[in-house]
């Protein structure tokens, strides 16, 4: 088993495992929005989960980097910092912030992330770009605001995982892109009602259940 | 979505479908299938989308967002006059996406839709090479150069005696 410095901190980590996985399962935590234990290939679209690793010149992406003994690791540099609340900013500048009316108050990854990182949970202090329309409902089974989604992808990896193809995708581009259904309506209504696994591995309000 | 197909189009279908059953199922040809019906069609009918999806075992949706990616995919038919509001960066600087509000409001319909009634369909452009008319609209093939949110209110109001005028001259006959 390789054993990596993290923090001044000596932990024994499985051989495989990412990087970032590694430091969540001692308690280490390291911020994260796109990334699931099960992925293979993670997609590294967030660029949160910044870490710095001795010998490297510049900071790197803590769920591309698989284990590998006497890894010496930083998680909470400075540098570090200010790229992960850079991040989470523009994340923000996206997004229609109304904690009141969402079902993910208080269960809410930006909301966690704001807190741990310290940044007020605003858009500020750059301009807003909010998308139109509001609100997606065109799948039968789900509801979909696209001013909450932060493009993470967890759907679409857990329903083409679970399904063999995904019924959800991105569409578009740059700032307009969206999560969408397209063909939703002749989805197999049953199976999305006992699947329902997009709209829980979301980490915001973006996919909820029509039936609540 | 305007989905209802004309007979023309159905044959059209009939075509895709054909021209699939002879193409490869590799995914390397998804781009090329779509701009052959893109070029046939003018747009991608949903009904296409379903057909390339099943070619290449993929899900629809799928095949959505890669061809929603590119710009030269419309998902709607071309109305019969198509408005091309110009965004290049002159008419930008004027105020372009002021004058596509205009034309989205007046017809009700946003950028890249058509009409119910396939009269009018929204599409912006780069630069069409006359920036000293910024900014510029074109309805079907003809310019109009230095718009204004007045101008788009004009511009219908003579469609509207144009098609009076024709519809007059045919009962005439
Ligand atoms: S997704 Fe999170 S941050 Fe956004 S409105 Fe909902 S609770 Fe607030
Ligand atoms: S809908 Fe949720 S899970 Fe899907 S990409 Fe958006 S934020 Fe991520
Ligand atoms: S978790 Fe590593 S980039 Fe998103
Ligand atoms: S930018 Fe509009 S015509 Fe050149």
């Amino acid at each position: 088993m390789p054993t990596i410095t993290v923090n001044g901190q000596s932990i024994e980590a499985q051989s495989g495992m990412s990087l970032l996985q590694a430091c969540l399962e001692k308690g280490i935590f390291i911020p994260n929005l796109c990334y699931l234990k099960a992925m293979t290939e993670p997609p590294a679209s967030c660029r949160l989960c910044f870490v710095e690793i001795e010998g490297q010149p510049d900071p790197v992406a803590a769920c591309t980097i698989t284990v590998a003994d006497g890894l010496v690791v930083s998680t909470d540099t400075s540098a570090v910092r200010q790229l992960q609340r850079t991040a989470l900013q523009l994340l923000l500048s996206v997004h229609d912030i109304d904690c009141k009316n969402c079902p993910a108050n208080k269960q809410c990854a930006l909301q966690d992330l704001a807190k741990f990182l310290k940044v007020p949970l605003k858009n500020k202090p750059t301009e807003t770009y909010l998308r139109e329309p509001a609100i997606d409902e065109t799948h039968p089974h789900l509801t979909y605001y696209p001013n909450r989604c932060i493009l993470c992808g967890k759907c679409i990896y857990v329903c083409q995982t679970r399904h063999g193809q995904s019924s959800l995708s991105f569409a578009k581009r740059g700032f307009d892109t969206v999560i969408s259904f397209y063909g939703a309506l002749e989805i197999d209504q049953q199976a999305c009602d006992d699947c329902q696994q997009c709209a829980q591995v979301c980490p915001v309000g973006a996919l909820v259940m029509k039936s609540g | 979505m305007n989905d209802v197909l004309t007979s023309e189009e159905k044959a059209i279908l009939a075509d895709i479908q054909q021209y699939l059953s002879e193409s490869k199922r590799d995914r390397s040809r998804l781009i090329p299938v779509l701009q052959y019906i893109q070029a046939r069609l003018a747009y991608i009918p949903y009904q296409s989308i379903a057909l390339v999806a099943a070619h290449f075992n993929l899900a629809p949706a799928e095949v959505y967002g890669v061809a929603s990616f590119y710009n030269q995919f419309r998902f709607n038919p071309p109305g019969k006059y198509p408005v091309k509001v110009c965004l290049g960066t002159a008419c930008h600087v004027k105020g372009a996406d002021i004058i596509l509000e205009n034309f989205e409001r007046k017809l009700e319909i946003k950028e890249g839709e058509t009409t119910p009634d396939r009269e009018f369909s929204i599409e912006r452009v780069a630069c069409v090479g006359c920036c000293a008319l910024a900014p510029v609209a074109l309805l079907g093939e003809s310019v109009h150069g230095n718009m204004a949110p007045s101008k788009v209110e004009g511009i219908f109001t003579r469609i509207q005696v144009e098609k009076e005028m024709e519809a007059r001259q045919k009962s005439e006959k």
